[in-house]
């Protein structure tokens, strides 16, 4: 925590000063998710290949003839980054190893938004996950359709309004809860996962610096308040990162291995209101859906903790 | 030397795309072209080729990662039939845009539904529009000749465009055919390894495929039909250095007994062995029939066609798709190509052979007296969907 305080202070000895997502992308006023690429980039460095998934962070950044990317990037389409970045690994396997490219390791990098990677990518994700790529998948979560205006994905959270499942007279907002994708992937037996936040910039760069170095699947879940979605100020980004991780509706937690290790840990959580009450999505919550909320984040957050305290790494578990 | 073997035409295309070297094979199961990635699977086991297979979970997938293969530089294969075809679909106007290399054999069959695994070219028509080159084989050798020169055609700088080669589901794949097999050897003569334009890599660092907005859209499609149309010249020459080297001859459109030929009846794929021998049977009666095998659809032959068909006083037009309300698609294509031909010949559109229904000498005679009957300048009927039980 106290690197965050002191980020100022720290910032320049701790991340790479080059940048590789660069000015002059369209995203929106204070948006969460371009800052989380930023910085995603300096934890990956120059040998890095991006295969973007449609969705925001494609739209805004390479509006031909112009792109933001100074790391090789390509983009195909909306439910393929997992199985298009599958294609150029193995490329980059058998080139490398039959010498026509150069003799050096260079990281797939896989990047989707929640649509993309929950939603219809989560296919092609599993596949990819599954057949033990050295690949990384980051997805860039804002919880809904924003690139197309709002619409509920499987990422949305349970009672947020959205276009296509709004609020009314007779609706709360959306009715099922927020799919747990870090679970379904260490399910997948991908040795390092993560959740993450931009708003904790050194812990995404640690473990995206991680997860670079596993040489087979990774996959960072990474929350990236979207202030257009969630009907915020665009200033509050930054400060929405911090409550979600401090009330404990978004955990921020990895899993090498098996074993799971809470990365930033908080010793009360905060009441759930708190981070309910600045959002436009969740203003028609009546106490008592608040009252619902609270109690699965609590009890999901136990669950967390239960596989913190109980669960070995699977290493330990050969004998 | 080549050598004359006997080979299921499955086992041969895949024998024939591992002398190419690819360097990425993804590819999913579906009945008929499985034995190709199958059979590719085996070569690289075996180490006989180095290359990574990628057993992906889908079709949508094997394309993607081919994509993703040929982005970065590689030389990529896949195969599929049918519905994976369609499952493809959302990615294939994307390698042609991309300009990437890919080539994938077709093992042709019906679209669902009802369900059907057999022969038609309903899959690849649905396909027509995606911007790849298209090609058909008749029998086993053009399989193996065409999955070579696949590989130059796309990968020629002049070109960089996605190539399909179509070979009919089960009366092609399924079938055990003599072929000539060229070696290792006669094939790194011919195609040399790719030399890609750009790649995802950071040595050579670009963006690839960006947002094109209306400002540029239109003209990044005019560059692509440009691309497509210009790509003739390659396969020709393609071809030309291919005969040189193996002698066996390749032109858009082939034409058997077309002397004199009053009647043309225009065929792709595997049915034009049979029409061959039903145009030979009518000779031998004495009707004035030719035949006309189209081996490249798209980039469509215009000129070919229309040089072909001079002279003649009706063409049957083939089709083994149906463009539902509308004709056959390659009956359509015909017509479109000679509206503005003065003498045009007569146009029957026939619509046979689908979903694995059997196409008989027999079959190909009864078309031929329909052509023989037709006038120029009176339509009977737009199409005919030939053999309707209960009709």
């Amino acid at each position: 925590m106290s690197i965050v305080n002191n980020f100022d202070l720290y910032a320049p000895r701790l991340v790479d000063q080059e940048e590789y997502f660069v000015h002059g992308h369209r995203a929106c006023q204070g948006c969460a998710e371009a800052l989380a690429v930023r910085l995603m980039c300096k934890g990956l460095g120059k040998d890095t290949v991006v295969v973007n998934a449609t969705g925001c962070m494609e739209v805004v950044s390479s509006f031909y003839p112009t792109t933001a990317w100074t790391l090789p990037w390509l983009h195909v389409a909306f439910p393929n980054a997992a199985s298009s970045a599958s294609g150029v690994e193995a490329a980059l396997k058998v080139l490398r190893r039959k010498g026509k490219i150069a003799d050096r390791r260079v990281k797939t990098v896989a990047i989707g938004g929640d649509g993309g990677t929950f939603d219809i990518g989560i296919q092609a994700l599993s596949g990819a996950m599954e057949r033990g790529h050295d690949l990384l998948y980051v997805c860039f979560d804002n919880e809904a359709y924003m690139n197309t205006g709002i619409q509920r994905s499987g990422a949305t959270p349970f009672g947020a309004s959205t276009t296509t499942h709004p609020a009314g007279d007779k609706s709360s907002g959306k009715t099922a809860w927020k799919k747990n994708l870090a679970e379904i992937m260490v399910a997948h037996n991908v040795s390092y996962v993560a959740t993450a936040c931009p708003s904790y910039p050194i812990d995404f760069i640690t473990k995206v610096k991680k997860a670079r170095k596993v040489e087979g699947p990774a996959f960072i879940h990474c929350l990236a308040v979207c202030p257009t979605g969630w009907r915020c100020p665009s200033d509050a980004a930054i400060k929405l990162g911090r409550l979600a991780s401090e009330t404990g509706v978004f955990p921020l937690y990895e899993v090498v291995d098996g074993k799971y290790r809470m990365t930033v840990q908080h010793d009360t959580l905060r009441p759930i209101q708190d981070y309910l009450k600045s959002q436009g999505r969740f203003r028609h919550l009546t106490p008592d859906v608040i009252e619902t909320i609270q109690a699965r984040v609590i009890q999901e957050y136990n669950k967390l903790q239960d596989k913190i305290n109980c669960l070995h790494a699977w290493s330990d578990l050969k004998e | 030397m080549a050598k004359r073997v006997g080979m299921e035409i499955a086992i041969a295309a895949a024998e024939a795309v591992a002398l190419c070297r690819p360097d990425v094979i993804a590819a999913y199961p579906i009945t008929p072209n499985t034995h190709i990635p199958e059979h590719l699977s085996d070569i690289v086991a075996d180490g006989r080729l180095d290359a990574e297979f990628v057993c992906v979970e889908s079709e949508h997938s094997a394309l993607s990662a081919c994509i993703g293969a040929s982005a970065a530089g590689a030389r990529a294969f896949t195969a599929t039939s049918s519905q994976g075809l369609l499952y493809m679909d959302e990615v294939m106007p994307i390698a042609s845009s991309m300009r990437l290399p890919v080539v994938m054999a077709i093992g042709n069959r019906a679209l669902s539904g009802p369900i059907n695994i057999w022969n038609d070219h309903s899959d690849i028509m649905s396909q027509r529009d995606m911007g790849w080159i298209s090609l058909f084989a008749a029998y086993g050798q053009e399989v193996i000749d065409m999955c070579v020169q696949a590989f130059k055609i796309a990968e020629d700088l002049d070109v960089m465009l996605p190539v399909n080669v179509n070979l009919d589901g089960f009366q092609l794949t399924h079938v055990v055919e003599p072929m000539l097999f060229p070696t290792q050897k006669e094939i790194d003569k011919f195609l040399p390894e790719r030399k890609p334009y750009a790649a995802v890599h950071p040595d050579t660092t670009v963006s690839m495929g960006t947002l094109g907005m209306p400002d540029i859209f239109t003209e990044s499609m005019k560059a692509k039909d440009e691309a497509l149309k210009n790509s003739k010249k390659t396969i020709l020459k393609v071809w030309k250095e291919w005969e040189e080297q193996f002698g066996r001859h390749y032109q858009p459109i082939i034409e058997h007994r077309t002397d004199g030929a009053e009647v043309l009846i225009m065929t792709m794929g595997s049915m034009s062995e049979t029409a061959e021998t039903a145009v030979d049977e009518m000779r031998k009666k004495g009707m004035p029939v030719g035949l006309l095998k189209l081996v490249l659809w798209r980039p469509f032959p215009y000129d070919d066609l229309r040089k072909a068909v001079k002279g003649a006083r009706s063409l049957v037009v083939t089709d083994r798709a149906v463009s539902f309300g509308s004709c056959g698609p390659v009956g359509a294509e015909v017509r479109s190509a000679l509206y503005d031909e003065p003498d045009a010949p007569a146009i029957v559109n026939e619509i046979i052979g689908l979903g694995g229904r059997d196409v008989t000498v027999e079959d190909f005679i009864a078309m031929g007296e329909k052509g023989l009957k037709a006038e120029k300048g009176k339509r009977e009927e737009e199409y005919h969907i030939y053999g309707v039980r209960g009709s």
